[in-house]
């Protein structure tokens, strides 16, 4: 076991020494031929600085290219899209919610108009008719009145007709009585005298 | 077999297509994989542009989302006209961590050249923009305000060489995370096949332990692949950041 291990621990510790750029040569040396490959640590092999730097300047400056000019241009639209598309939607929604709140409050306002026009005609209707009963009452009274005024007088007329023919009664009855009795007939003049006389009693 | 268990093997440059210098090598090969993922991913997934985001898209809003919003904190808004490139720097180095940390892969980002010229990239913007903007008002990065005259030369000083070291650290900090940590998931993996093999089933039972080891430190890579992408980031929004507002 330590005999296998021993080989991969050297070289373990073999590439730790010359893992700084000074001692790239010593550990080319020294390591030459344990992995056949050749040449310095790879890292620190200056020999292929130039062709790294090249190709990266190439491949870096097509990455930048690319990210600049279509990439992030593609993905901020899409970010920056959501964003409008919220904030779209949150403004269609206040703005809907305006209108409701508008069309709530006109419907508020129709039903308080309807109900303070119901009120004004049901009480000019009540007025109306109330008017209407008032005057029918008066006419009615007055008629009665009238009537009564008449009927009074009829009967005031009628009485006054039954007096007089009281009186006529009276004056015949008088003298038919004194005749009876007196066998003679009096004067007429003073049997009306003495019926008035009584009358007037 | 000595091959085959070399921690070192995996970090090995190799030319694929031409000779010399400038040849298509594996590490070019695995820069243009990660353009070519990352541009996928990006396409792919806002393809549908779909109000409620699938998996795909949900994960490219994520990651615009995220280096934005990095980039906002550390430097305002002022620091948007950077995004295209801190977005690049951010997606470039998250892909390539990922991708070395398939089995057989080579790591882009575990060649110091390349967190180096990465970080230059940065170091280049930073200075040129920061020049062009303010002029030598620009140099007021080095001098605080408030500070007693006399020991602004050294405090200047040491502005200066903060500056200087800040490309060396940006890009030794990716580099030798990505690398330390191959390294590890290399031995560490080498041993479960070395124990099996000199010590028999006695050695396959002994070489879960190391196995258990391995699988631990994978899901740790993968953490520090993508940790190592955003102190990346975010340390070039803070240096882009100066670029902006260069008085302290």
């Amino acid at each position: 076991m330590t005999e296998t291990a021993g080989p991969a621990g050297t070289i373990i510790l073999a590439q730790a020494e010359h893992a700084t750029p000074a001692e790239t040569h010593a550990g080319t040396e020294a390591h030459g031929g344990g992995h056949g490959g050749g040449g310095a640590f790879p890292p620190f092999d200056s020999s292929t600085f130039a062709g790294q730097i090249l190709w990266l300047a190439i491949f870096f400056g097509l990455l930048y290219l690319l990210m600049s000019k279509v990439a992030i241009p593609r993905v901020a639209n899409i970010v920056e899209g959501r964003a409008e598309r919220i904030a779209g939607d949150l403004a269609e929604a206040r703005r809907l919610r305006a209108e409701s709140k508008a069309a709530g409050e006109a419907y508020e306002k129709a039903l308080a108009d309807a109900r303070s026009k119901a009120q004004t005609i049901a009480s000019e209707t009540r007025e109306r008719v109330s008017k209407e009963a008032d005057d029918n009452r008066k006419r009615t009274e007055a008629e009665l009145n009238a009537k009564l005024e008449a009927a009074a007088a009829q009967i005031g007329a009628t009485k006054a007709q039954a007096l007089s023919n009281v009186r006529v009664i009276a004056v015949d009855a008088a003298s038919a009585i004194v005749e009876r009795l007196a066998g003679a007939s009096a004067p007429a003049a003073e049997i009306e005298r003495a019926v008035d006389a009584s009358l007037a009693r | 077999m000595a091959g085959a268990l070399d921690p070192i093997h995996q970090f090995q440059i190799v030319p694929l297509i031409g000779e010399g210098t400038f040849a298509f090598t594996n590490s070019a090969a695995y820069m243009a994989l990660t353009v070519v993922l990352i541009t996928g991913f990006l396409m792919i997934g806002t393809s549908a542009r779909t109000l409620v985001p699938g998996r795909l898209q949900s994960l490219a809003e994520m990651s615009y989302e995220f280096v934005a919003g990095t980039v906002r904190q550390t430097s305002g808004d002022g620091g948007m006209k950077f995004f295209p490139l801190v977005f690049s720097l951010f997606m470039f180095v998250l892909f390539a961590n990922l991708i070395g940390l398939i089995p057989y892969t080579f790591t882009v980002t575990s060649h110091i050249i390349v967190t180096f010229a990465l970080s230059m990239v940065v170091m280049l913007t930073v200075v040129i923009y920061g020049f062009a903007k303010h002029g030598t008002h620009f140099l007021h990065l080095f001098v605080p305000s408030g500070v007693p005259g006399y020991i602004l030369p050294l405090v200047a000083a040491i502005e200066v060489i903060s500056f200087l070291s800040r490309p060396i650290s940006l890009s030794v900090r990716l580099f030798a995370n990505m690398l330390a940590g191959h390294i590890t998931l290399k031995v560490f993996a080498g041993f479960v096949t070395m124990l099996s093999a000199s010590l028999g089933g006695v050695g396959l039972a002994l070489g879960v332990l190391p196995l258990i080891l391995a699988i631990g430190i994978t899901a740790l890579e993968f953490l520090v692949a993508f940790l190592q992408a955003y102190v990346f980031t975010l340390l070039a929004c803070m240096y882009l950041n100066d670029a902006l507002h260069p008085g302290h």
